[in-house]
């Protein structure tokens, strides 16, 4: 399935196959199997009872407090399946959208997962890591911002390619960097990227409080953007998924296409898997390392311009959330693969939307997410935990990603 | 010599090419020296009245009138024209002589003279109290420099450690946190290092054991301690902020004697038991790495593990030990950021304290004490860049806040400067 986890003389394919689907499920079942465990005994009633305050069912509050937190998260995430039905069954254009809120709004979540997995995938595949989505998406955002307000009278069909454009390109840009230091000075990239990151968040601050601040203002916010530049909803407010999502899908598509049916992607793997046998063979292996470097950067600049232009419509400091980073997991869940990314941010996307449902509802922190998704990598990583647990013999070789071949030169 | 041998003439001809490289090195390094030098002159003494003097108050705290010491009172143009010359002549002498010993030293000096001379152009004319401003630094270096001396154990060791901002954030909640409920700051201070020590040996169990990268284990100890800490945070300190979120703080120490040195008394000698802990590990680190058979051992493991493992040192337990000991150095940092400073946990109150510790552990090439110039001298950036707006100074203060993470990705690739990394940093052993 894919090139890293298929060894060229594995005795049993479909096992390395069976692994492939079946590790990063499990890995995902026993992260939200701990995550509860930090549910229970972070509950106030399961804590009166442990601590003897109260006489009630420690069993039974035990599984109400999992049973609130993952029911209320699925039903901001998903939706309510009898609201639905009936939505649809009264035929009112207003009630089907009120239902499928949760569902759309999902989605919308999903799509900056997708750009900014694919981002960090496209790296892994070249053999490198970029850490640096993080600070890529916000450059890409205030590129994306920029054309967004600065440019005005344009028509929708021109200003919004224009944008979605200049995100990718500042993206691309900021990528650039340590692309070009890694090729010329054998600068290690993921410690450039950690630092570009830090120096984009500064360029953000000063930005927002300075050259692009709403005029009036005095938070760190920028203007609104044009409405030319809007990326078109398709749903009646206040859900807001647009059209960016359908966009994160084509672009993943044309990834896949890239990566596994042209030579440049064939080149960017055989770069990605051993740069020596690259070299020996004639492929240019730092230009496929900057232009690597470089593509991955436009995805997570794509990824910024999406969530300036289709969500939130003005860029601020927390634009991203973290997202540059949940990326680093989306990829390893998804091997890579845009087709997995793409499964991946699905997932998280739902996690992402169902946690705010979750907070109101069962007063649980939606940083119970950042722990499932560092507790997913974790177990993606290193396999052999997965194994251990459930007793799975192995199938392949583990792929084994190492990045650490030195800092600097 | 005629009759030269076919391969001494090959040595002779690579040690041209080395001696080449060093040469263009060394002009690279003037020039960019001599350009420091001239935008010194252009940007903080063009056009300045030479009338006009810079005055540095020298008391820091409160100090007894009888051994105040006056303003330093310096011209501004004089001083900034003259800094600019000395960096200039440094930069001429490097291009034409091109000195042999060129050291990260270097670039960090022209960087602290760079910082001054602006700081002589901005109080033209006005007054700063340059040792509150020093001790500013110090105790804003303080932390960088445990997160630094921690990625220096590990790297060491050969384990790449990027997980150093999340082992503090654990810290730092976790010292807290145990602070207030046991009501007993050193308690604190011991939960706070055990919290570093347990993420650090998770960190360890998935890059020794399971041979998991050692950035993305870095990434996943990052991700896990923000989560957590914000969980834990949202959900318990902030409500019953009296109960959980109050530990109090250290109280200064005063050194007796040293403490009334004029000058530098107030600035190294009242501080937090942090401080004092941080220099104390400074030496044992630097004595206990390149002086002890310890230390002997841990770099062998971190430069050439096969052939320490051959020589009979247990390259995982080597291993295991380094990590988890950076893991109890960062979790005494951790523990400074609430129990050394405000009192108080923060979600996300590290705000990137370890990647700048990181990123002064690559500047200080890996050693103590270079560390801790180099966290120094960020220290010193991140306290002028909040005096600026009241120096009125038309610079940014974030473009001052972004220069220790560029005079990083300029070292570490090596376009001035040059670090060079432990051999195995960041490989996986397997026997």
């Amino acid at each position: 399935m894919t090139a890293q986890s298929t060894p060229a003389k594995a005795p049993r394919p479909w096992l390395a196959l069976r692994d492939d689907l079946l590790i990063p499920l499990l890995a995902i079942v026993m992260a939200l199997i701990v995550g509860s465990f930090v549910i229970v005994f972070t509950n106030f009633g399961v804590l009166d009872i442990l601590s003897g305050a109260s006489s009630a069912n420690l069993a039974g509050a035990m599984w109400s407090a999992i049973a609130t937190a993952y029911g209320s998260m699925f039903e901001g995430a998903i939706g309510n399946f009898g609201a639905i039905a009936t939505a649809f069954a009264s035929g009112d254009s207003a009630a089907i959208g009120q239902a499928l809120y949760p569902i759309s709004e999902s989605l919308a979540t999903t799509a900056p997962y997708v750009l900014a997995g694919l981002a960090v995938a496209v790296s892994f595949r070249c053999g490198m890591f970029n850490i640096g989505v993080e600070g890529q998406i916000f450059l890409g955002a205030i590129f994306a911002t920029y054309v967004g307000y600065a440019f005005t009278g344009l028509p929708a069909i021109v200003h919004i390619p224009l944008a979605v454009l200049a995100g990718a390109l500042g993206g691309a840009l900021w990528a650039a960097i340590p692309a070009l230091l890694k090729a010329r000075a054998g600068a290690h990239e993921v410690i450039t990227t950690i630092m570009l990151n830090y120096v984009a968040y500064r360029l953000t601050d000063w930005l927002l409080s300075g050259p692009m601040q709403r005029p009036g203002s005095t938070n760190p916010i920028s203007p609104l953007i044009a409405q030319t530049a809007e990326l078109p909803r398709l749903l009646p407010e206040p859900a807001r998924f647009h059209i960016g999502f359908f966009i994160a899908l084509a672009v993943a598509f044309g990834v896949w296409w890239l990566l596994f049916r042209t030579t440049i992607g064939f080149e960017i793997r055989t770069v990605g898997a051993n740069p020596d046998a690259a070299q020996y063979s004639g492929m240019n292996v730092t230009r496929n390392l900057v232009l690597a470097m470089c593509l991955s950067g436009a995805l997570a600049g794509l990824a910024g311009a999406n969530q300036v232009l289709g969500m939130n419509r003005t860029m601020t400091g927390g634009i991203s959330g973290g997202l540059g980073f949940d990326a680093i997991a989306l990829a390893l869940l998804g091997k890579s693969h845009p087709a997995g990314v793409v499964a991946a941010s699905f997932l998280f996307g739902v996690l992402r939307s169902g946690a705010t449902k979750m907070q109101s509802v069962a007063e649980i922190p939606t940083d119970l997410i950042s722990i499932i998704q560092a507790l997913v990598i974790a177990f993606i990583a290193a396999p052999a935990i997965v194994r251990g647990v459930f007793r799975i013999k192995r199938g392949g070789d583990d792929a084994r990603t190492v990045f650490m071949r030195g800092w600097g030169r | 010599m005629t009759s030269t041998s076919a391969p001494t003439t090959f040595l002779n001809a690579s040690k041209d090419l080395a001696r080449e490289a060093h040469r263009t090195r060394a002009r690279v390094y003037g020039g960019v020296t001599l350009l420091i030098a001239v935008a010194m002159y252009l940007f903080f003494a063009n056009g300045v009245d030479p009338a006009l003097q810079s005055s540095f108050g020298l008391n820091q705290g409160a100090v007894p009138a009888e051994q105040r010491v006056p303003d330093w009172v310096i011209p501004s143009f004089a001083t900034v024209a003259g800094l600019a010359a000395a960096t200039g002549a440094a930069g001429l002498y490097q291009i034409v002589r091109g000195t042999q010993r060129t050291s990260n030293l270097f670039v960090g000096l022209a960087l602290l003279i760079f910082i001054f001379a602006l700081l002589v152009w901005a109080t033209r004319d006005a007054s700063i109290n340059l040792a509150g401003l020093i001790k500013t630094a110090l105790n804003l270096g303080v932390p960088i420099t445990f997160g630094a001396l921690a990625g220096i154990l590990c790297e060491r060791a050969g384990v790449a450690n990027i997980a150093i901002e999340g082992l503090m954030l654990g810290a730092a909640m976790m010292s807290t946190l145990v602070g207030t409920v046991s009501g007993n700051l050193w308690v604190g201070l011991l939960a706070g290092m055990a919290t570093g020590a347990v993420l650090a040996a998770i960190h360890a169990v998935l890059s020794i054991h399971y041979k998991v990268d050692q950035i993305i284990s870095g990434t996943v100890i990052n991700i896990f301690a923000t989560g957590t800490t914000s969980y834990v945070s949202s959900l318990f300190m902030q409500r019953m902020t009296d109960q959980l979120n109050n530990p109090g703080t250290f109280r200064n120490i005063v050194i007796p004697g040293l403490a009334d040195i004029p000058v530098i008394g107030r600035v190294l000698f009242e501080n937090t038991i942090f401080t004092y802990i941080m220099f104390a590990l400074l030496v044992i680190i630097h004595i206990g790495l390149f002086y002890t058979r310890w230390g002997l051992r841990v770099r062998a493991v971190g430069e050439n593990p096969k052939a320490a493992d051959t020589l009979g040192i247990n390259v995982y337990f080597t291993r295991y030990m380094a990590v988890i000991l950076g893991g109890l150095v960062a979790g005494i940092g951790g523990a400074s950021f609430t129990l050394g400073a405000v009192g108080r946990f923060d979600e996300g109150m590290t705000a990137g304290k370890g990647f700048i510790g990181l990123a002064a552990m690559i500047f200080g090439n890996w050693s103590p004490f270079g560390a801790f110039g180099a966290s120094l001298v960020f220290g010193f950036a991140d306290s002028l860049a909040t005096r600026l707006a009241i120096l009125r100074v038309p610079i940014p203060s974030e473009f001052l806040l972004m220069a220790p993470y560029i005079a990083t990705i300029i070292v570490i690739a090596g376009l001035i400067g040059r670090v060079i990394a432990p051999a195995a940093d960041g490989q996986p052993y397997e026997k």
